[in-house]
């Protein structure tokens, strides 16, 4: 039978770049494929050909057999594919079904009124059918993230796609949201839709596809059943050599405290207190991961931990020294470093040179400073040697940031943050977004700090990443840390549901653990 | 690690840096100077379709091609012959240096001097007009009130020059000028101060901070106001002691010292801006301003730092304008020039290079423009078009792209007035 899509041949170029070099892909129906590749491999760009929104250079596209020209998302949602983007395209103050109908809008005659009432049945039925649970009246607004992927999903289903295309679908959900929407795909499946799932997450494309295809630097890899492929070989392929998946790290090397939080509060934008009465230490020498599910407070947080946001309540001190609404200089000074959570809107000038972002929060004090002037040789001496010290890669010192990948402009942040003596580092999503390689590198750096002494309070809604990196672990749950323990004394579901809301004690009892101390004794 | 290999690499990467620079300075001049080129010839063909002479003799095209054409090419080229020899006059520049190397006097060379002297005097309160917009650009503010701001900066300088008689020049002259600087500053600094202090956008205060000096200045110099010359709504004239010397006496020249003072200021905003410290954090403001927080910068004070120079930028303006050339105030001062200033600071990319040179060319433009009203009998407003359309082509450079089959500049830099203000 013929595949429901074939590629072939498609090739991309963009000034310097050649995105997509002669690529053939295959579809069959009822079918996962995960297209497997790191930042910049040239995934999106495929898909991007395949929805219409770039046009090949080459290469073909064909659909059941049929040679087609897409030119456009109208023309590929008539073809019958449809696309998940990574960033929702909703409307928050509509409801579920008018963001169905929108750009689809079917009316009564004469007098135009929108058909809702047909519409959201149709919904139901769809939602009935592949187990989406979503109310078509309800604001999108009012959704949480999970739902609102939920919409998105129905909304190309309502547009008959059979053709299913979706962009990291899991980067934003929590890991209970990303198995409820695997399960959404495997029923899919199994009624026929063939599906094309982009991500770089090695683990959960195992779980899902049937087949994947590894992309780098705009060509094919490699292709494999998924029986017959493992996380190593996988991760090989994808960056061109062999990466460790997890981070080597001797016991802790613990030492005095060095960050200390009595009963913080603070509020978010909106004025709710988010951050309700937290209290924690964190000592030199090890690794205190947060862990939470995006939303819990962690970002404000890490804000007024970081001079960013005001502290309603409670007191922070660094080594004794109170630092409670400090500014982010006055932290600076205290030895404190930062990895922001949005590295392009807090960490980073994007037009500025890389050899300038390495110097945004030092450019006042001597060597760079001189008197009233900015010191351009030691700037420039000293990207040099940090551009070489951290392995970034970029045609030169005085490139905009803005020119580097994802991984790289991280690696500026932390070359910056590391290049000076720190006694706290407080990392927030360190990882997010980046590749394998990048991450290996990143996690490995901050154990290196860690094992210099450094107190390293890590922030992150991966699981893995906290597992794999953290000495103790906490966990926030609305605004609360609701439990601490001895990474060693508990297993990764155990930690999954207490970010789920469940107790310490509720879910030592309730999933299998990893420690063969006695509940008792961990609590 | 020795010495030696360090400092190759580093001139090495200073190479690599060199290099970068000249291509961007490359692609930073072309459309600039497109844009002029295209406003110019879209103006020719405004001058020529609104000719008389030219539209009758294209009713008779098929009669008379070669007569309809050669209609159309002496209307433009009277205008624009006018507009050059008003404006530059550089054909009489070269006559007048013939005679007087063969002898002749030095009279023919001062008077034919006078277009081009004329021009860049025209141009001296644009150059301060815009280095304040492009401050408040790289700083990420859009100061609107640089209208206002020139008139505060005139009014307090020209008090200063007629209120204190008996003052020797070089004390009198400066207190003028610091005058001009400080009233600038002030108006500036409140638009500023609310920003910082209460969040009201710039854009809304420094309109609004126009409006009311506009309407105080009115009531100072209205027959009998406080800064009025007796029956006149005028201010009396400065003080010889506090007037910027002009330094030709012949009749028609205005050229004067306040010329060298632009520069030396460009020159100083050209340092402030790239080569310290506070010009490092302004420019990082305007680039990104969660990052700037960030990396632990005072935003507050710096808003009102950068809105306070950026207005005294602006009383210079009109601090030059008055104790130069008008030598008094009266209503209307202005004339629009604060709102040019935005212009030309987006044709300069708000750079101070680039400012200056914009300024010279505006001022060109006007002062052309004059002579070609009297010469051509072409309106002065064929000018202003022009300036629209030259703004027109800067603030959408795809039309210059696809008109001259540009390629995008590969990672170009967005012009820095496209950020924060009008979100």
């Amino acid at each position: 039978m013929a595949p429901v899509l074939e590629l072939r041949n498609i090739t991309k170029r963009f000034p310097g770049v050649l995105a997509n070099d002669h690529i053939n892909l295959r579809l069959e129906e009822g079918e996962i494929l995960a297209l497997l590749g790191e930042n910049g491999a040239g995934k999106s760009t495929l898909m991007n050909i395949l929805y219409g929104l770039y046009e090949p250079d080459e290469g073909e596209i064909i659909i059941r057999g049929q040679k087609v020209a897409i030119e456009g998302p109208a023309d590929a949602i008539r073809q019958g594919i449809g696309m998940v983007h990574q960033h929702f395209m909703l409307i928050p103050v509509l409801t579920v079904t008018e963001n169905v109908m929108l750009g689809d809008e079917s009316t009564y005659t004469p007098v135009r009124i929108l058909k809702r009432d047909e519409v959201a049945a149709r919904i139901r039925e769809l939602s009935e059918q592949h187990g989406l649970y979503v109310d078509p009246d309800a604001r999108v607004q009012s959704l949480s993230v999970g739902v609102r992927q939920r919409v998105e999903i129905i909304k190309v289903l309502y547009r008959d796609a059979n053709i299913l295309i979706l962009d990291e679908p899991t980067a934003v959900l929590t890991p209970q949201e990303a198995d409820e929407l695997f399960e959404i795909l495997r029923s899919l499946r199994k009624q026929g839709v063939s599906i094309i799932f982009i991500s770089h997450k090695l683990r959960e494309v195992l779980e899902l596809a049937d087949r994947v295809m590894v992309i780098r630097r705009g060509k094919v890899v490699g292709e494999t059943k998924t029986e017959d492929a493992d996380q190593a070989r996988l991760a090989e392929m994808m960056v061109g050599r062999q990466v460790a998946l997890t981070v080597e790290k001797g016991p802790a090397q613990v030492g005095d405290p060095v960050l200390n939080i009595e009963n913080l509060y603070v509020m978010d934008d909106r004025f709710q207190m988010v951050v309700d009465g937290v209290s924690l230490e964190v000592h030199a020498g090890e690794v205190l991961g947060v862990a939470g599910v995006q939303g819990n407070g962690q970002t404000e947080f890490v804000e007024a931990l970081t001079g960013l946001r005001q502290v309603r309540g409670g007191k922070v001190t660094i080594e004794g020294k109170d630092v409670t609404n400090a500014t982010p200089r006055e932290l600076v000074e205290a030895g404190v470093a930062h990895i922001p959570e949005d590295r392009q809107a807090d960490g980073l000038v994007l037009r500025f040179p890389v050899a300038d972002n390495f110097v945004i929060n030092t450019y006042y004090k001597p060597p760079f400073a001189r008197g009233w002037r900015i010191n351009r040789a030691a700037i420039d001496e000293q990207a040099q040697r940090l551009i070489e010290d951290f392995d970034i890669r970029t045609p030169s010192a005085y490139v905009p940031v803005s020119n580097l990948s994802g991984g790289n402009q991280q690696k500026v942040i932390v070359a910056r943050e590391f290049s000076r003596p720190i006694k706290l580092l407080v990392a927030n999503q360190p990882t997010r977004g980046l590749d394998v390689g990048s991450i290996e590198y990143i996690h490995q750096q901050l154990i290196n700090k860690r094992d210099a002494g450094v107190a390293v309070l890590l922030v992150s809604a991966e699981l893995d990443e906290i597992m794999g990196l953290s000495d103790r672990i906490a966990v926030m749950f609305h605004g609360k840390i609701t439990a601490v323990v001895d990474a060693a004394d508990v297993s990764k579901e155990q930690v999954g549901l207490m970010m789920a809301g469940s107790s310490l004690e509720e879910a030592l009892k309730q999933a299998p653990g990893r420690s063969d101390r006695p509940i008792e004794a961990i609590l | 690690m020795d010495e030696s290999s360090v400092s190759a690499g580093a001139s090495e990467s200073s190479n690599v840096r060199s290099k970068k620079k000249s291509s961007n300075l490359t692609s930073a001049l072309v459309v600039p100077l497109l844009a002029v080129f295209t406003a110019l010839v879209i103006g020719a063909l405004l001058i020529a379709f609104t000719d008389p002479a030219v539209l009758t003799a294209w009713k008779n095209f098929f009669g008379d091609p070669m007569g309809a054409l050669t209609a159309t090419w002496n209307s433009i080229a009277v205008a624009y012959g006018a507009l050059l020899s008003g404006s530059l006059g550089l054909v009489e520049i070269w006559k007048a240096l013939g005679v007087w190397l063969h002898g002749g006097g030095t009279e023919a060379l001062s008077v034919a001097l006078v277009p081009l002297a004329e021009s860049l005097t025209t141009s001296v309160p644009f150059i301060f007009a815009g280095l304040a917009v492009a401050l408040g650009f790289q700083g990420g503010l859009f100061n609107i009130g640089v209208e206002g701001q020139l008139l505060v900066g005139a009014l307090s300088s020209v008090y200063v020059g007629y209120h204190f008689p008996g003052l020797p020049i070089y004390v009198h002259l400066p207190m003028a000028i610091m005058a001009g600087f400080i009233g600038g500053a002030i108006w500036g600094a409140i638009p500023g101060l609310l920003k910082a202090y209460t969040g009201g956008h710039e854009v809304i205060t420094t309109i609004m901070m126009n409006w009311i000096i506009i309407s105080i200045s009115a009531w100072l110099l209205k027959v009998g106001g406080p800064m009025s010359r007796g029956e006149l709504p005028i201010t009396p004239e400065v003080l010889p002691s506090a007037q910027i010397p002009q330094l030709f006496s012949t009749q028609g020249n205005r050229f004067h010292g306040g010329f060298f003072l632009a520069i030396v200021v460009a020159i100083l905003v050209y340092w402030l801006l790239y080569k310290s410290i506070k010009g490092f954090e302004i420019r990082m403001l305007g680039a990104n301003f969660k990052a700037a927080v960030y990396s632990g910068i005072n935003v507050k004070h710096l808003w009102v730092f950068v809105m306070a120079l950026s207005g005294a930028l602006a009383g210079l303006a009109g601090t030059v304008q008055a104790l130069a050339v008008d030598r008094w105030v009266g209503m209307g001062f202005s004339g629009g020039m604060g709102f040019d200033s935005i212009a030309l600071a987006l044709l300069g990319r708000s750079h101070p290079l680039g400012v200056v040179l914009a300024a010279l060319l505006f001022g060109t433009l006007r002062n052309g423009a004059t002579r070609m009203q009297s010469v051509a009998r072409i309106p002065i407003d064929i000018i202003t078009i022009v300036q629209a359309l030259v703004i027109v082509f800067i603030a959408a450079p795809e039309i210059i792209r696809w008109l001259y089959r540009l390629r995008q500049p590969e990672g170009e830099e967005t012009p820095v007035f496209s950020t924060n203000w009008g979100s």
